[in-house]
C-alpha cells in the first residue's frame, strides 16, 4: 500500500485563479440562459403574430351582416301549384320597391343587389315549407351581398374616389338609407358551419369541409388504429428479433418520414386509377390518410409496449399465462394510454394534411355537404386552399376563419392527448 | 455431493419432488450453468446461495422453463418432476408454471384489484367453477400467504397500493392460488426491510407442510433460518449439496468453506 498522505497536496480554494475561474463558468451560464431564453421569445413571438392576425381578419367572418325585409307572397306572382319554380326575383323587387318607393324602376337593380343572391331562395323555402303563406306577408333576415357585408364591417372606405371604389356612391347612399331604418344587423355568422361551400362567401360555410374530414378521419381511425397496433403487438411481442425484423422496423420508421403528397400521388395511381374508387370522396382520402397515419401508430404503439416494465411480463408467465394472454390481459391495457396519445396526435397531423388530398380531387367545388363517405366532397384544409384562392374579398376573412376552426381542432385532439397522457401516467 | 455420510433426518426421508441431471444453460455463448444434477425433495424447504453471478436464478428458472422465454437461453440435460421429463413434447410449458410457481425478487403485482391478482391464476387456468369457488380460492390463498386479515376488507383496492413486505405477500398468494406442487422464490426478501422479511420467511416455513419451496438467498443467515436442504453454486457449478446444517457447519468443498466464512461472494 502506497502512502497517500505523502501525495497529497493542499489546495488554496481562496485563491484568485479559482475565483476567476468561478466567475467565468457563472458568466458562461448566464449568456447561455439568456440565448435560450431570446429563443424561446421568438418561436412565441411568432406564433403570437401568427394567430394574432388570423383573429385579427377571422374574427370578422364570425358575424354576417344582415338586412330585415318584409316579403310579401304575391298569389299574382307565384302559381300555388309549382311553388318551387316561382319567380322570387320579382317578389323581392317588390320588396325593395316597397323600401325604397322613390326609387325609378331603373335603379331597382341595384336595390336588389344589396341582397344576396341567396336570398330568393331562403324566401323560395319558406313557402314551399308552408304553402299557407300564399297571399300573406312575412318579415324575414336575410344576409346582404358581399359588397354591402365588407361596407358595414368597414372595410370599404368611403373617403376612397368613387371610380376605385367597389360601390359607388349612389349604392352607399341606398344603404345608408336601410341602416338609418333600423333595418340592418349583424347576428353571429352560424352559416359559416351549418352552410355548405358556395360562390357567394356571404352564404359560404364549412359544413361540407367539417363533414368530409371527418368522414375522412373515420376512415382514417378505423383501418389505421386496428391495423397499426396489430402489426405493433406482433413485431413486439411475437416477431422473432432477426434480420427481416430488423430490416421492417427500419422500414417502417423510413415510411414515417415519407413526405405527404407521395402518399397522395399512390392513392391517386393505385385507388383512383387502379382500382377505380370514387374521386373527391373522403374515403379515398381517409385511405390516403391512414398510409400516412399508419407508421405513427406502429411507431407509438410499440414504444408504448416496450415501456411496460418486465417484471408485469415475468409476473404473468410465471403463473402460467400464454404470451397471449400476456399480451392481451396485462400488457395491452397498460400500454393503451400511450396507444391512445399516439394515435391522436397521429390523427391530428391527418388532419391538417392538404397535399395528399388535392391529389385525390378533394379540392372540389361542392355545394353540398357529404351523406356518406363516398359522396364528393372537400375537407378542411383544401377547403381553406380553395377559399385562399377566391377573388371574392369576402373569403379573406373566411379563410381566416377556417383556419381557425382547424386550428381550434387541432388544439383540442393535442390537448385531448395530454390529458390523456396525464391521467394515466403510470410510476413504478 | 455425499449423502450417505450425511446424518438422517426426516427431510432426508422425504420423496424426490424434482431430478435434475447433467443441466447445462447457455446464454448465446456464454456457459452460465455447466452439468448440474440435484435432487430436490417434496415438502422441503431448499437454499441456493453463491455469489452473484454464478447462476442461481438461472437454474431456479429452468424448473418451470421461464428460461424459454428468453430468446437466447439454451437449455440441456433433463429435469424431471414427479419423475415425468418437462421438456417432453407432452408438457405444456405453459400449464407446468402454474404447477411449479415462481416468486420473483422485486414484488410485481398486477396493477390491478388485490383480488383480481389472486383471481388471476385460477381464472386463466379454470381452476374455479364460479364466484363462490373463485372467492374461496382467494381467500384461502391469502389465508396461506398470511395476508388474509390485513386485506380482506379492501380486496377492490389496487395490490399497487400495499407496502412493499404485503406486496410481496400478494405475490406469493397470487403464486400458491394455481395449487403448485413447487414454489421457486428467487431472493424473495431482497427488497424487503427486515421485518417484512421475517413475516415472509415465517410463511415459507408454513408453506413446507404443503409445497416444495426453493429459495435463492443471498443471505446467508436466511438460508440457516428457512431451509432443510442447501445448495452451493460457484461460476456455474454445483458445488456443494446438502442438510443445510452440515453445510454451514462442516462444508467437504473448500469453495464452500471460504464462502460461508466470507472469504468469497
Ligand atoms: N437473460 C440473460 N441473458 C444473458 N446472460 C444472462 C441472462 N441472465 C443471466 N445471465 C448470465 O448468466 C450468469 C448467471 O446469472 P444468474 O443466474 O442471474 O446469477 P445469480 O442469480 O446467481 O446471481 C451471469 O453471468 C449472468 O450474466
Ligand atoms: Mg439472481
Amino acid at each position: 500500500m502506497t502512502d497517500f498522505r505523502a501525495e497529497h497536496r493542499a489546495i488554496d480554494w481562496a485563491s484568485g485563479e479559482i475565483g476567476a475561474r468561478i466567475r467565468r463558468r457563472n458568466r458562461a451560464q448566464l449568456r447561455l440562459r439568456l440565448v435560450g431564453m431570446a429563443a424561446i421569445g421568438f418561436a412565441f413571438a411568432m406564433l403570437a403574430t401568427l394567430v394574432g392576425s388570423l383573429l385579427w381578419t377571422g374574427t370578422r367572418a364570425f358575424r354576417q351582416t344582415h338586412v330585415a325585409i318584409e316579403v310579401h307572397y304575391d298569389a299574382g306572382i307565384l302559381n300555388p301549384d309549382n311553388l318551387q319554380r316561382g319567380n322570387y326575383r320579382a317578389i323581392l323587387g317588390a320588396t325593395m320597391q316597397a323600401l325604397f318607393p322613390d326609387l325609378p324602376d331603373s335603379a331597382l337593380r341595384k336595390a336588389t343587389a344589396i341582397l344576396s343572391n341567396g336570398a330568393q331562395f331562403m324566401v323560395r323555402d319558406r313557402i314551399v315549407a308552408d304553402p299557407a303563406l300564399l297571399g300573406q306577408r312575412i318579415s324575414l333576415r336575410v344576409p346582404v351581398s358581399d359588397p354591402y357585408d365588407q361596407l358595414h364591417k368597414g372595410l370599404i372606405d368611403r373617403e376612397t374616389p368613387e371610380e376605385f371604389r367597389r360601390l359607388k356612391d349612389d349604392e352607399i347612399a341606398l344603404w345608408d338609407r336601410l341602416e338609418a331604418a333600423g333595418a340592418v344587423s349583424a347576428p353571429l355568422n352560424w352559416g359559416l358551419i351549418t352552410n355548405a361551400d358556395s360562390r357567394f362567401p356571404e352564404l359560404a360555410g364549412l359544413r361540407g369541409a367539417l363533414m368530409g374530414s371527418f368522414w375522412a378521419l373515420l376512415t382514417c381511425f378505423v383501418l389505421s388504429f386496428p391495423i397499426g397496433i396489430g402489426a405493433a403487438i406482433y413485431l413486439e411481442e411475437f416477431a422473432p428479433k432477426n434480420r427481416t425484423s430488423d430490416f421492417i422496423e427500419v422500414n417502417i420508421n423510413n415510411l414515417a418520414a415519407v413526405p405527404s403528397v407521395v402518399f397522395g400521388l399512390l392513392g391517386l395511381a393505385v385507388f383512383l386509377n387502379w382500382l377505380g374508387l370514387p374521386r373527391s370522396a373522403p374515403f379515398v382520402g381517409g385511405m390516403v390518410l391512414a398510409l400516412m397515419t399508419l407508421p405513427t401508430i406502429i411507431i407509438a404503439t410499440r414504444a408504448a409496449l416496450k415501456a411496460v416494465p418486465p417484471s408485469i411480463r415475468e409476473a404473468a408467465l410465471g403463473l402460467g399465462a400464454s404470451r397471449q394472454q400476456v399480451v392481451f390481459h396485462h400488457v395491452l391495457p397498460l400500454a393503451m394510454p400511450g396507444i391512445l396519445t399516439g394515435t391522436i396526435i397521429g390523427l391530428a397531423q391527418a388532419l391538417g394534411e392538404t397535399a395528399p388530398l388535392l391529389l385525390i380531387g378533394m379540392n372540389a367545388f361542392v355545394t353540398a355537404a357529404p351523406g356518406s363517405p363516398f359522396d364528393p366532397s372537400t375537407a378542411l384544409p383544401t377547403q381553406i386552399f380553395i377559399w385562399a384562392d377566391s377573388p371574392e374579398r369576402g373569403f379573406v376573412s373566411r379563410t381566416s376563419a377556417a383556419i381557425l376552426v382547424l386550428l381550434m381542432f387541432l388544439v383540442a385532439m393535442n390537448a385531448l392527448a395530454i390529458y390523456l397522457r396525464n391521467r394515466f401516467e403510470r410510476k413504478w | 455431493m455425499n449423502r450417505a455420510a450425511a446424518p438422517v433426518t426426516p427431510a432426508v426421508l422425504a420423496t424426490v419432488k424434482i431430478q435434475a441431471r447433467g443441466v447445462q444453460v447457455f446464454y448465446g455463448a456464454a456457459h452460465a450453468l455447466k452439468d448440474v444434477s440435484i435432487d430436490i425433495l417434496d415438502r422441503t424447504v431448499t437454499a441456493f446461495i453463491g455469489p452473484s453471478g454464478c447462476g442461481k436464478s438461472t437454474f431456479l428458472r429452468c424448473l418451470n422453463r421461464m428460461n424459454d422465454t428468453i430468446e437466447i437461453a439454451r437449455v440441456e440435460g433433463t429435469i424431471l418432476l414427479d419423475g415425468q421429463d418437462i421438456h417432453d413434447s407432452g408438457v405444456d410449458p405453459v400449464q407446468l408454471r402454474a404447477r411449479v410457481g415462481m416468486v420473483f425478487q422485486k414484488p410485481n403485482p398486477f396493477p390491478k384489484s388485490i383480488y383480481d391478482n389472486v383471481a388471476y391464476g385460477p381464472r386463466i387456468h379454470g381452476l374455479a367453477r364460479n364466484k363462490a369457488e373463485l372467492d374461496a380460492v382467494v381467500e384461502r390463498s391469502l389465508r396461506r400467504a398470511a395476508l388474509w386479515n390485513e386485506v380482506k376488507d379492501r380486496l377492490a383496492s389496487p395490490g399497487t397500493g400495499l407496502s412493499g413486505g404485503q406486496q410481496q405477500r400478494l405475490c406469493i398468494a397470487r403464486a400458491v392460488a394455481t395449487s403448485p406442487e413447487v414454489l421457486l422464490m428467487d431472493e424473495p426478501c431482497s427488497a424487503l426491510d427486515p421485518i417484512a422479511t421475517a413475516q415472509v420467511e415465517e410463511l415459507i416455513d408454513e408453506l413446507r407442510s404443503q409445497f416444495s419451496v426453493v429459495i435463492v438467498t443471498h443471505s446467508m443467515q436466511q438460508a440457516a433460518r428457512v431451509s432443510q436442504k442447501t445448495a452451493f453454486f460457484h461460476l456455474g457449478h454445483l458445488v456443494e449439496y446438502g442438510d443445510t446444517e452440515q453445510i454451514f457447519t462442516i462444508p467437504r468443498d473448500p469453495r464452500t468453506e471460504s464462502y460461508i466464512s466470507g472469504k468469497i461472494g
